[in-house]
């Protein structure tokens, strides 16, 4: 603190002892960190003004500052623990205001519409929100997942048919024990579904993409289509063309409760797959008269 | 534990300590002469010899000095105390606490 002592205080050079000490008190009242608590600028004001009482209140000190043997620095008094430090922590109980206790009772004071809405008798406990991610036909077609709680426990979440993304599972009785004789809180799960690698889900019903091949498209063919439910024979048309769309009926989300089975809409597409020489030459002397496959585009 | 002859500050009597801990300003175990202090009383019997002798604050005045302040620091440490609460809660139960603040 290298700051005039004198300019602090508020005195002049030649002021008494007296006045020194009177204009000391007087900011000390207003300054003293012990009745600012959480002020920093009043602690810092502070430091600076005990600093500069202490060398001008010492009459040996303040006789070499005016002859300049000594500047204002080092002057600030060493810092003790202060009311502060202890009436802001635990230990401060020891002073409560009232009657020593923990504070509780005030508490309820100072925050009465918390505790007022705090149903008094029996309450139910406190819900518990978990998520759990399933797999995309976990999803549609229901499953039993076991997942273990922060507590180490475990919980068993049965998945019904048709769980969408975002959905939440509640399971009863088994969030947080209820007070006072309540009933225990529910366990909240929100379902995450991943994706899959051909199905995609619209509603209750599913949709895909089934490749066919050239001669499947022209001459119609059997093929294998795999489903939720398992692999399922289709028929394709003599002649499909590439976005041609089939209803596997019933092969969607299956059916449950209320709901009714979606559907699985397959959509074909025509690959040519290698072409050999026999189909290259074959295609070389064969023409399509008259048919052009842009003619949309006109 | 610490006793009156290990205080050490400056300019304080036994006599005039007796009397705040007569008042209960000042909370000590044992009997006259066999007093016993934890830090927090150190911190207390400092504190209200500077208001007494520093800031000259008349016997008379300290009671209500002495509750205000204590009523103060309760506040502090139930707001701390509503503080820690409050940091448990889940960031959105934050968020909604302190946009109905700043309405």
């Amino acid at each position: 603190m290298a700051d005039d002592p004198y300019k602090i205080l508020g005195v002049k050079k030649e002021a008494s002892a007296d006045e020194i000490r009177s204009a000391y008190r007087k900011l000390a009242k207003k300054h003293h960190p012990d009745l600012n608590p959480g002020n920093k600028q009043a602690e810092e004001d502070f430091k600076a003004i005990s600093g500069a009482y202490d060398l001008l209140s010492d009459t040996e000190k303040r006789a070499k500052y005016d002859r300049g043997e000594i500047d204002a620095s080092g002057a600030e008094r060493a810092p003790q623990q202060s009311w502060r430090q202890y009436a802001d922590a635990a230990q401060g109980e020891r002073y409560a205001y009232s009657t020593g206790g923990a504070g509780g009772a005030d508490f309820e004071d100072l925050f009465a519409n918390i505790f007022n809405q705090r149903p008094r008798g029996p309450a139910k406990g406190h819900d518990r929100h978990y998520s759990l991610e399933v797999t995309f036909l976990e999803g549609v077609s229901g499953a039993t997942r076991r997942i273990t709680l922060p507590d180490g426990g475990t919980l068993d979440v049965k998945i019904p048919p048709g769980t969408e993304g975002g959905d939440t599972l509640r399971l009863r009785g088994k969030g947080d024990a209820g007070m006072g004789g309540g009933p225990p809180g529910d366990a909240l799960i929100e379902i995450h579904v991943a994706a899959h690698k051909f199905y995609r889900r619209i509603g209750r019903n599913l949709h895909m993409e089934v490749p066919v091949s050239l001669k499947e498209a022209v001459l119609g063919a059997k093929v294998t289509i795999p489903t939720p439910a398992g692999d399922v024979a289709m028929t394709v048309r003599p002649g499909t063309e590439t976005g041609t769309e089939m209803r596997l009926r019933g092969r969607g989300v299956p059916a449950h409760g209320k709901h009714a089975a979606g559907d699985l809409h397959v959509k074909l597409n025509v690959v040519v797959g290698p072409a050999d020489e026999a189909l290259k030459t074959f295609l070389d002397g064969w023409e399509q008269p008259g048919f052009n496959p842009r003619e949309g585009l006109k | 534990m610490i006793t009156f002859e290990s205080l050490h500050i400056t300019g304080l009597d036994e006599a005039e300590l007796g009397r705040w801990i007569e008042a209960s300003w000042v909370r000590a175990r044992g009997t006259r002469g066999a007093w016993q202090f934890d830090e927090v009383d150190v911190a207390r019997i400092r504190l209200i010899h500077t208001l007494r002798h520093e800031m000259e604050i008349g016997e008379p005045a300290m009671p209500v000095v002495l509750s205000l302040l204590d009523q103060l620091y309760d506040l502090r440490r139930n707001a701390a105390r509503l503080n820690k609460a409050l940091a448990t809660l889940p960031p959105e139960a934050r968020a909604a606490i302190l946009e109905r603040l700043e309405t």
